[in-house]
């Protein structure tokens, strides 16, 4: 086995101290089986706080109307569509993690999938609320799906970008679930086999689905993950690609541009992982999991955050030049006056976007500051911020002033029930995680114990050996040791 | 259904669980399975278990979803209810590139799923054995069939001769059934195995 657990030097542990299969499990299984501490009790109840007050706000919404938000006609879309963008793009992160880092075999994903598959879920899930609510008459919803119906039958309308982003996050939403839970099983399994109470027999052995561990199930589930991973990398930029299509699709200044869909992803991706970084800074303190959630997991994640804040800096800048470069006038309005332009009514966004999003990540080229976690947790949050005012600056000033100066609308603001529906949303994400962070394995134990001979940290220090052996001592040491 | 008899390894390393497959096997006795707390690659050939279909399963299913979007697009748009979109042909097939895709990824992964799940036997409230709990935390648990040819004594001994850790015999019935994990079932005291 040794010969193929061999991994270079110049990789670092990912499990950290010395650890064996049995203590794998402890771990892990521990926060799970322990009663919730106060923390988790106070977290959990503000969420569900912030989640009545979301629903009280879609309620009045719904009753009295799209009226009760502060859209006109020249801002059709102000927050609502914002945070839907917003929060799909964070529910990308899950996906690139689990699925792309799979087919490239990173091994430190091991550590982190778990979490961030469920943060996708859950995002997902805000996500959706934001199109559903818009509706206004939402007991109507049903009518974006193509059903026999009394009126023709009419069919949905196919060339549609809305419809298409309907399929988009339908279809990513149950194959993220799908992915999820399937990983879950053989760890489902573990719980079960270890409960020692009556409800968790029952609870675990009922979401278990009787998973057993054999050889023959095993391969089955590898191919399925493996296929799994295939299908969800092309789908998971689908997907921001298709809500890209929403704006670029149409003939508005400032959103009609074909940079948009490398640009939206690359954006979803850095904000999906600073998400990642905020809730797995909190889970690995709060649950003790420091071992398998290390600090290396934490300076990768924020390689990436530096790779893709930087693309989608390359593509503020060719958006700008592109702009400028077309001659088209409307769309150089709507680049240098509605958003450059520090005095015009919204350059405040842009240039919040610009600084949270292509300044200070550029700070973690240090390698100092990139393993600084109390920094990590605040870039993490500040990130988040910008992208959310990349997607305002998009959606508001693009449509503000427009081609028709008698409609240009300026001091658009939100109501409070539009900003209650995106602290629900908050409630909601959080309520999720909590109950998830309680009930479920945060990180995927059956994936740590098959890397662990090879990144854990006490394996790791015998690999040293092995690499000052010349071929034929490593090979007399080896033959016979399988195949 | 049948009781069956087995003779049943648990190993704390898959080093030493590799070569001892093969020397079951070699020796002739029937592995019923292995139970593994992860999956461990090439345990599968060395078993001798042929490769799985799965993907070809998944492929299948992928070219559904892709038939059946592009041909209800297409009929929908173009027979049934033509509309026109400022003069643009009925059969527009660029614009229904994403919900193709959209579909085809949709129906590969559910149906690849519900076949995974019907292949292996999964579903909530299914209960099936394991012969040691602790395949799913620590151990590699080797189940060996014992056929009416089978001397128990010899097989347990060779077992133990491969490395494994302790050695058991236990009867199970064949089979999957439905079941409670709360249940404090007594298991099989039956001694004599009926093959």
């Amino acid at each position: 086995m040794s010969l193929l657990r061999y991994e270079s030097q110049v990789r670092p542990a990912i499990v950290d101290g010395s650890k064996d299969y049995h203590q794998v499990t402890e771990d892990i299984c521990r926060p799970v089986e322990a009663k919730p501490s106060k923390l988790w009790w106070v977290g959990f109840l503000i969420s569900v706080a912030l989640l009545l007050f979301g629903i009280v706000s879609v309620t009045v919404e719904v009753i009295y109307g799209t009226g009760q938000w502060n859209l006109n006609k020249t801002i059709g879309w102000g927050w609502d569509i914002t945070n839907f963008v917003w929060w799909v793009g964070i529910g990308h992160a899950g996906t690139l993690i689990s699925a792309i880092l799979l087919l490239f075999r990173q091994g430190w994903r091991t550590g982190v999938n778990r979490a961030a598959e469920a943060m996708t879920i859950f995002a997902v899930m805000c996500a959706g609320q934001f199109p559903i609510w818009h509706m206004g008459r939402v007991w109507n919803a049903f009518f974006v799906m193509p059903y026999p119906n009394s009126r023709g039958p009419l069919w949905v309308n196919f060339n549609s970008p809305l419809l298409w982003d309907v399929f988009a996050i339908s279809t990513y939403f149950t194959v993220s679930l799908l992915f999820w839970y399937s990983g879950l099983l053989p760890d489902l399994a573990t719980l079960r086999d270890r409960a020692k109470l009556k409800w968790r027999k029952m609870f675990y052995g009922l979401a278990a689905f009787g998973w057993t561990g054999s050889t023959k199930h095993w391969q089955r589930h590898e191919a399925l993950s493996l296929v799994l991973a295939g299908l969800s990398t092309p789908l998971v930029l689908s997907v921001h690609t298709i809500v890209s299509f929403d704006f670029a699709t149409s003939i508005v200044p400032g959103w009609h541009t074909t940079i948009f869909p490398p640009y939206f992803v690359a954006g979803a991706v850095f904000s999906g992982f600073a998400m990642v970084q905020t809730l797995l800074l909190i889970t690995r303190k709060v649950l003790g999991l420091q071992d398998y959630i290390t600090i290396e997991h934490i300076e990768v994640m924020n390689k990436v955050i530096i790779l893709t804040g930087s693309i989608v800096g390359i593509a503020y800048l060719t958006e700008l030049f592109m702009a400028w470069y077309s001659h088209v006038d409307y769309e150089w309005f709507a680049f240098l006056e509605n958003r450059v332009n520090l005095n015009s009514p919204y350059g405040w966004s842009y240039w919040i976007m610009m600084g949270c999003n292509v300044l200070s990540p550029q700070i973690f080229w240090s390698k100092k500051l990139r393993r600084n976690l109390l920094l990590t947790f605040f870039m993490s949050i500040l990130v988040n911020v910008g992208m959310w005012f990349e997607r305002f600056v998009i959606i508001v000033t693009s449509v503000y002033r427009d081609y028709l100066p008698s409609s240009w609308s300026t001091y658009y603001t939100p109501t409070i029930w539009e900003i209650g529906f995106y602290i629900g949303t908050f409630g909601l994400f959080f309520t999720c995680y909590f109950l998830f962070s309680k009930f479920f394995p945060v990180i995927a134990i059956a994936e740590i114990k098959h890397i662990l001979k090879k990144n854990g940290g006490n394996y790791k220090a015998h690999m040293q050996d092995e690499e000052n052996d010349d071929l034929d001592q490593f090979g007399n040491k080896h033959l016979g040791d399988q195949h | 259904m049948a009781v069956k008899k087995f003779v049943v390894g648990n190993f704390d390393d898959e080093a030493v669980l590799f070569p001892a497959v093969k020397k079951v096997r070699r020796a002739g006795y029937k592995i019923h399975d292995v139970f593994t707390p992860f999956p461990i690659h090439g345990l599968d050939h060395a078993m001798g278990l042929r490769d799985t279909s799965l993907h070809t399963a998944g492929f299948i299913y992928g070219i559904t979803g892709t038939a059946t979007a592009v041909s209800f697009i297409t009929w929908a748009l173009t027979v049934d209810w033509q509309i026109n979109f400022g003069g643009k042909p009925f059969f527009s097939l660029p614009a229904w590139i994403p919900i193709t895709f959209e579909l085809t990824v949709l129906f590969a992964a559910v149906g690849m799923v519900l076949t995974f799940c019907w292949l292996c036997q999964l579903a909530p409230f299914v209960r099936k054995d394991h012969f040691n709990p602790r395949s799913t935390d620590d151990l590699f648990v080797m189940a060996i069939e014992c056929t009416d040819k089978t001397n128990e004594q010899e097989a347990s001994a060779f077992l133990t001769s491969t490395g494994a850790k302790d050695v058991s015999v236990q009867y199970r019935e064949t089979g999957w059934w439905l079941g409670r994990y709360d249940d404090e079932k007594v298991r099989y005291t039956k001694k004599e195995a009926v093959v």
